[in-house]
């Protein structure tokens, strides 16, 4: 196990082109472990193809990161076996009961089988899903399934945890319920949380230390309030706009904005 | 919560690249299949209503015409375990879609982010093929029980049935998979699945015996594992039946191009979903 001291992520020049297009250029950024660290950026920027990267599901161009010690291309099945990822899309498996969708993942993380239903009544209890935990997940509502699929996600107590958008479409009320049990998942396990978001409040009120995107580039991190100072404003959205600029929108593919409004669709 | 755990994040998982996890992952993803069917088992009625059709109609209207040279059955007995072939073929080609619809709900994404070999995915969801391909078995032997075709009921050739029938739709489906990686999207995938089923059909031994083929057909037929996959079904089901190749070079054949393209299949799987 890496020290504790130790950043739980770190990124190395790392890089990735689609023919000649950049969409990740150089990014070099260091994660605190135990902290809560939000990836800002305008569609297209290159937050997703980051999280991909460091969720080893995409080979990077060149360069390459750390994650809690693992190297994304050198060791990538060491990476896997300590980090969860949540993609912005809804994941869980809706013809399934959320004990089943629990159980799948914990035997394909290899917890042992002893353990599998301490763990999974575990996970359930963390994210308040006990009284639900039979019920076949299309019955459940937005929160619910987005917090099924952080608790499929933390079954094999990972160190890191990726999520790509993780409250996009939820309601204010369940949007609260899902930054109360990341800050939880934070505290008491001492879990590092990357995650991806648009949402300004999010990264004010949720993470520790934030980064923009920009282009593929990272344009300006540090912790909330310090970039509003940077910026010489009180509101994030005008860091945002500040660092960010208004041009970056044209960039996202299609498919993307499709997959976006889908998920937000299926959970509204 | 619990009170925390410092150093509770690898405690006791398995280590994923053994043996053990790879049986484990495979048979968990045949599990969720289990669970599907169980919840809604209406597919395994709508998809048993093609293969009565082909026996019922097709074999008793071919049937009466003596036409073709079945050997020592007469041809509804000949036609059966094609049929069986059939439905295994029909059931795994277009299986490969719902890889592309994992992908699109984003399941898949979860599945290729976790330590899970890849090829214990691609055998898990194979195999899966294979049970709702199981279930056709059981109709079709219901139906040619009804229509009086020998069929040999020893516990060996039961044995060999099943698992000709989890063979051939591991196989079609782990080339339907394959296929879906690389066209990627459910357009193009109906398309080709569409391209592909017929001819694969029409080129094997399933309701024609190979002797009566022109030259180049049959020529295709032996590049064709269905028509091993068919050879098989029809030793081991009929009694008395005899096989043109051999069970074991049956066996063989079937076995190595699985491999192969589970192999072939695992490498590709991640390109989906870039």
């Amino acid at each position: 196990m890496n020290d504790r001291n130790e950043p739980a992520i770190v990124t190395r020049e790392l890089t990735k082109s689609y023919g000649r297009t950049l969409a990740v250029d150089r990014l070099s950024i260091e994660v605190p472990a135990g902290s809560i660290f939000g990836l800002l950026g305008p569609n297209g920027a290159g937050k997703s193809t980051v999280i991909r990267m460091l969720t080893t599901i995409l080979p990077p161009s060149s360069g390459t990161a750390l994650v809690a010690g693992h190297s994304i291309t050198d060791d990538p099945v060491g990476v896997r076996k300590c980090m969860g990822y949540v993609s912005q899309m809804l994941s869980a498996d809706g013809a399934l009961t959320g004990y089943e969708n629990l159980l799948l993942f914990a035997r394909i993380y290899g917890v042992p089988k002893r353990e599998r239903r301490s763990r999974i009544d575990e996970a359930l209890g963390f994210m308040g899903l006990t009284e639900v935990a039979g019920n076949v997940v299309s019955s459940y509502s937005g929160g619910m399934i987005r917090r099924l699929e952080i608790a499929q996600t933390i079954l094999h107590h990972p160190s890191v945890v990726f999520l790509d958008e993780p409250t996009i479409g939820l309601d204010p009320v369940a949007r609260r319920h899902v930054w109360d049990k990341l800050r939880e998942l934070r505290d008491s396990y001492r879990t590092t949380i990357f995650l991806t978001t648009h949402d300004m409040e999010e990264a004010d009120e949720l993470c520790d230390r934030i980064a923009i995107m920009q282009s593929g580039r990272m344009a300006v991190s540090g912790e909330p309030l310090e970039l509003k100072k940077l910026a010489g404003t009180d509101s994030l959205d005008e860091v945002f706009i500040h660092f960010a600029g208004e041009s970056g929108e044209k960039s996202a593919t299609y498919r993307e904005i499709i997959q976006t409004r889908r998920t937000a669709q299926r959970l509204g | 919560m619990k009170s925390s755990r410092p150093d509770a994040r690898r405690n006791g998982l398995a280590d994923p690249s053994g043996a053990l996890s790879f049986a484990r992952v495979t048979v968990s993803i045949i599990a969720v299949e289990l669970s599907k069917l169980r919840r809604d088992p209406s597919e395994l009625v709508t998809r048993s209503v093609q293969p009565a059709l082909w026996l019922l109609v097709f074999g008793q209207v071919f049937g009466r015409l003596h036409a073709v040279p079945t050997g020592n059955v007469d041809y509804f007995t000949f036609l059966t375990p094609g049929i069986l072939a059939q439905s295994v073929l029909f059931i795994a080609i277009f299986y490969g879609i719902s890889v592309i619809w994992e992908r699109d709900l984003g399941i898949l994404q979860k599945l290729l982010a976790s330590p899970a070999q890849r090829s214990a995915l691609v055998l898990g969801k194979a195999l899966s093929a294979g049970i709702r391909a199981l279930a056709q078995g059981i109709i079709i032997y219901l139906l040619a029980l009804a229509m009086h075709v020998p069929l040999n009921f020893s516990p060996l050739a039961l044995v060999g049935v099943v698992a000709a029938i989890l063979l051939g739709a591991a196989l079609f489906s782990t080339f339907s998979l394959m296929v879906a990686c690389v066209v990627k999207t459910r357009e193009r995938f109906m398309g080709i699945g569409q391209v592909l089923t017929m001819p694969l059909f029409f080129a094997s031994n399933a309701i024609y015996p190979i002797t009566i083929m022109p030259e180049w057909l049959k020529l295709t037929a032996h590049l064709n594992p269905l028509t091993y996959e068919v050879d098989l079904l029809r030793t081991l089901m009929i009694r008395g039946g005899s096989s043109s190749f051999g069970v074991g070079t049956d066996l063989a054949v079937l076995s190595v191009t699985l491999l192969l393209l589970v192999l072939v299949t695992a490498k590709l799987y991640p390109s989906i979903i870039r």
